[in-house]
């Protein structure tokens, strides 16, 4: 296959790849778009594989690593859980990372990728193959400790080492020193020092990074290390000077910075804030920046109850949290719809952005259990029917429903958008216990007048709910 | 030693209630307290006295014999001078006294070195005081009953019907205060199909008149009608002629008319003339909750229900005793309710706490001495201040959201980025080679096709996304492909063993991304179904 032809089919694979992305704006377009995608995907590796840059002693290696990273990639697609494709996402993001920095590394002691530059070309060239080391390096551990934490290898808490940001800035400039003495390197083993200090510098820094961000900021991590992975694509993509990894490793970036933002937006902090960590222990302690203490009183009440209040209300709104993803419970909560629905109730889904440890995590737990995704709505959907709504039903969600972030001003969470469910006739909150949410608020919703605590297990609750229905 | 709760029969002519039903003798029972009704006390409201017996309570054989033996007695009406003498001295009662009305009753009871806690004092704007709050339980009740009297009184259906003998209009039903008595009819005549409109001088019940199917009908004229604690005031001259105004608009157009308005300590506002009756359509049918009072009604006689030019005036004075055995129910339960209060330590022992303010509000009488009325209650500041503060907040909220709603950034902010811009871009033109700037376009405008296609993507696909994302960042490969074995060789000493197994350990990790991504993409995408 000659150059202009791998150029040509390189084309192709990118506009593939657009409209991947651009087939996810719908469910019905998004599995259309997920084959544009894998059309895409070969068309790039068979065009390089047969293209001017590989020779045909490769060709065992190259079907032997692929067959593989083949078998574990399908293996993992196929038996990983809904409830643990966060920590899946964390993992694949890891490997796009450590991929970044072993071509890094590849591409500096190959003598033939910069046989032919000199001066500034090679100079843009050798910082290329630092950051792209860089971000691949930071990608990949901070992903590994994310994939620790969304798995509860690692405690989700997060560490603040005392004077973190002073650590962080000091391995900037080590960083930047080191990237110097890189650069006026004679020969590749002059330079291998610092590029190996720096990937050190790199990893620690990931780890670090991730381990101050607690556990309720993972749909922005996640959501930025997609990000990273995208841009140490882009980075390796200048390194090689393949305009088809620039144009991937861009859409991936600015897809997952975009991610980030509405992550961020939808809890009104800051990216810097979160990226910086320990949310809650910056501003005071958190239980006294709570201005108002809630008054009133908590009414429990038992499943039966909650079972009649569902069969006696016309329109229900379900809010799911990372609660019902603990417990496993949405197949239950399908079981309880579906009767419902056949009851005639117009029962409705609530996605807060944030619910659960990644974006869309709880879309995909429903549309795992069968809920039709036209009933399940995005928190600005519906956030204004919840006053004609008989019975608004949390599910192991707090700060996504508390009424604080719109009432006072002093709370940590002030300003966050939040589903106003308090506004419904009756609001049901299913929790554990009467422990505050991840933002160490108390939730006022709790001791209102028209609001029920069922407490217990989710799952078990919600078994026993279905139960009352049924008879 | 636990108390002793006692339960009398209700000796007030048409009363029906009865204070404690069998269900809440059991709970009572719970918190420790012995329990003894009289004899007969719930037969009006179709309570046996086996009923009582199979709930734990035991059987007093007449008055005398309950009121001498018990610690804490349970009412409904306030008690008679008869059973007032009945009481044992230093015990305690609960029931409705109406302190300013009945000044002689609370000497009487003072005398008896009683403890008297008032069911209707209670402050009512204390949240935590509203499962106690048995004037909103029974006036709901009420509001129901009314309806059914109406229903009862009024020759047609409530609901518009379309049959096959012809085409029946729905009644129309106006509601003149929407109070909890108003509210509760609102909710009861609009659920019986009926178009249900309401009026009330405290504009801000209109939301809650519509939440229950009604139609708010503003009076045309400028004047808040709140007058503190969440009841009514009188309102000025003005206001009361445009009122009028609207009441005979409404008399002349609807079917039945359902007046709740009071004013505390006043004689009932007359809202209805008889002018009014008379432009009403013949068998309509008004039901004056307000009879006790004197009416809403100028034609209602209190007790009874009259028929004046051909409209049925409905003015019983005993709604909620028509429905006694849920009225009964509700306000045992409310009395329960304090009960728990009084008794946190549930050993049936009860603790008077003057430092709460809902038990503060509702004891009249402790030990004798008179401490009706209560203090003001702390000015309900707290929950105005937050309310207003509040405004603000939700204002900020509107701006962040989806960033695609948001308004576009000022024009010196985007002045400064495009500088900002400009001057990275010169520098990167002045000293990039011109292989590196045609990379960099194609980088720069990838990113704004990205921005553009990801902003389109639904929120709900956000984890597909991520994972789809993930699959085609592992286009990396291509970047170890090249490495592994270049055809080319210009001569030079290759470290190849080095650079194949790097290449192949990141072909190998692509790779699992790029099949892992695909395959797990796909099976989330197939799982979103209508």
């Amino acid at each position: 296959m000659s150059e202009s032809l791998a150029t040509v089919s390189y084309l192709g694979a990118t506009i593939l790849f657009i409209l991947c992305l651009g087939g996810l704006s719908n469910p019905e377009t998004s599995r259309r778009g997920n084959l544009y995608g894998i059309i895409g995907m070969s068309i790039a590796v068979l065009a390089t594989v047969f293209g001017p840059h590989v020779g045909s002693s490769g060709y065992a290696w190259i079907i032997a690593a692929m067959v593989v990273g083949a078998s574990v990639g399908i293996y993992a697609a196929r038996t990983v859980q809904m409830t643990q494709m966060p920590e899946l996402v964390a993992l694949m993001h890891s490997m796009v990372g450590l991929a970044a920095m072993l071509v890094g590394f590849a591409n500096y002691i190959d003598p033939g990728a910069s046989a032919h530059m000199s001066g500034a070309e090679k100079s843009i060239h050798e910082v290329e193959i630092y950051l792209g080391i860089l971000i691949g390096a930071v990608t990949f551990s901070g992903s590994v400790i994310a994939f620790g934490k969304l798995s509860g290898k690692i405690s989700g808490n997060p560490l603040l080492l005392p004077a973190r940001h002073w650590i962080n800035l000091a391995g900037l400039l080590v960083v930047i020193y080191f990237g110097r003495e890189f650069l006026h390197a004679h020969s590749v083993s002059d330079g291998m020092t610092p590029l190996i200090v720096m990937t050190v510098i790199a990893l620690l820094f990931g780890i670090h990074m991730v381990m101050a961000i607690g556990g309720a900021d993972m749909p922005v991590v996640v959501s930025m290390l997609n990000s990273y992975s995208g841009w140490a694509a882009a980075a390796t993509g200048f390194m090689l000077s393949n305009d088809l990894l620039i144009v991937t490793g861009a859409l991936v970036g600015s897809s997952g910075a975009i991610l980030s933002y509405i992550m961020c937006a939808a809890m009104n902090r800051h990216f810097i804030s979160v990226i910086a960590g320990g949310f809650g222990t910056t501003g005071g302690t958190p239980a006294a920046a709570g201005g108002a203490q809630p008054a009133g009183e908590v009414v429990p009440i038992i499943a039966p109850e909650t079972a009649e209040l569902l069969r006696e209300a016309k329109n229900v709104i379900i809010v799911p949290g990372y609660g019902m993803a603990v417990a496993q419970a949405q197949h239950t909560v399908y079981e309880i719809t579906k009767l419902l629905r056949e009851k005639g109730v117009n029962v409705r889904f609530g996605i807060h952005p944030v619910a659960g440890r990644m974006p869309g995590h709880m879309n995909v737990l429903l549309a795992e259990a069968k809920v039709p995704y036209d009933i399940v709505q995005e928190m600005d959907e519906l956030n204004d029917d919840f006053p004609k709504t008989d019975v608004a039903m949390i599910i192991g969600a707090n700060d996504i429903v508390n009424p604080a972030a719109q009432d006072d001003p002093n709370s940590p969470i002030a300003g966050m958008p939040v589903l106003e469910v308090w506004k419904a006739k009756t609001s049901i909150v299913m929790k554990r216990s009467m422990a505050s949410g991840y933002a160490g608020v108390d939730n006022p919703l709790f001791y209102k007048e028209n609001n029920r605590m069922l407490f217990g297990d989710a799952k078990k609750m919600l078994d026993e709910v279905l139960l009352a229905l049924k008879s | 030693m636990p108390l002793t709760i006692g339960v009398p029969r209700e000796t007030a002519a048409e009363e029906k209630r009865v204070a404690t039903v069998p269900e809440v003798v059991e709970k009572l029972i719970k918190l420790g307290f012995a329990v003894q009704v009289e004899s007969g006390a719930g037969d009006a409201a179709n309570i046996s006295d086996d009923a009582y017996k199979a709930a734990g309570a035991a059987i007093a054989e007449g008055a005398a014999n309950l009121w001498s033996s018990s610690d804490i007695i349970f009412k409904v009406r306030g008690p008679s001078a008869a059973e007032v003498g009945l009481m044992r001295e230093g015990s305690t009662l609960v029931s409705f006294i109406w302190p300013a009305q009945n000044p002689e009753l609370l000497q009487q009871l003072a005398a008896r070195k009683a403890t008297v806690l008032a069911i209707d004092s209670l402050p009512r704007t204390l949240s935590r005081a509203q499962k106690m709050d048995a004037l909103t339980s029974q006036a709901g009740v009420a509001g129901y009953r009314a309806v059914i009297e109406a229903a009862n009184a009024f020759g047609r259906f409530f609901n518009g019907q379309i049959t096959a003998a012809g085409k029946v209009p729905p009644a129309k039903v106006f509601i003149a205060g929407a109070g909890v008595a108003g509210l509760a009819a609102i909710g009861t005549a609009a659920n019986l199909g009926a178009i249900v409109r309401a009026n009330d001088t405290r504009a801000e019940v209109a939301d809650q008149v519509a939440s229950l199917g009604g139609e708010f009908v503003k009076v045309d004229y400028e004047e808040e009608g709140s007058g503190g604690g969440g009841y009514a005031k009188v309102m000025s001259e003005g206001f009361q002629k445009a009122q009028r105004e609207m009441y005979a608009k409404q008399a002349r157009e609807v079917d039945i008319i359902i007046t709740t308005a009071l004013i505390p300590g006043k004689p009932a506002p007359r809202l209805i003339t008889a002018e009014m009756v008379r432009s009403m359509k013949a068998g309509s049918v008004i039901v004056d909750m307000a009879a006790e009072q004197g009416g809403n009604c100028e034609l209602t006689e209190p007790g009874r229900a009259v028929v004046k030019h051909d409209v049925t005036i409905i003015g019983y004075t005993d709604l909620v005793s028509r429905l006694a055995r849920q009225s009964s129910t509700l306000y045992s339960t409310n009395l329960f309710r304090l009960a728990e209060e009084l008794c946190k330590t549930k050993d049936g022992i009860i603790d008077v706490n003057m430092e709460d303010e809902a038990i503060r509000g509702l004891t009249v009488i402790k030990e004798g001495n008179v401490t009706w009325p209560p203090p003001a209650p702390k000015p309900s500041a707290a929950p105005v201040a937050p309310a207003a503060a509040a405004q603000p907040v939700v204002a900020a909220k509107k701006s962040h959201g989806h960033g695609k709603g948001s308004a576009p950034a000022s024009g010196t902010a985007v002045a400064m980025l495009f500088a900002a811009a400009a001057v990275i871009f010169w520098f990167i033109g002045a000293g990039a080679p011109a292989a590196f700037l045609g990379h960099f376009t194609v980088f720069v405008l990838a990113c704004f096709v990205g921005y553009m296609v990801v902003w389109n993507v639904t929120p709900a696909l956000h984890t597909p996304l991520m994972s789809v994302t993930n699959a085609i960042s592992s286009i990396i490969a291509i970047g170890a492909l090249v490495q592994i074995a270049p055809p080319l060789d210009i001569g030079l000493s290759r470290p190849d063993d080095w650079i194949r197994w790097l290449a192949v350990g990141a072909i190998v990790l692509a790779t699992i991304n790029m099949f892992g991504g695909f395959a797990v993409t796909q099976r989330m995408l197939a799982m979103f179904r209508k």
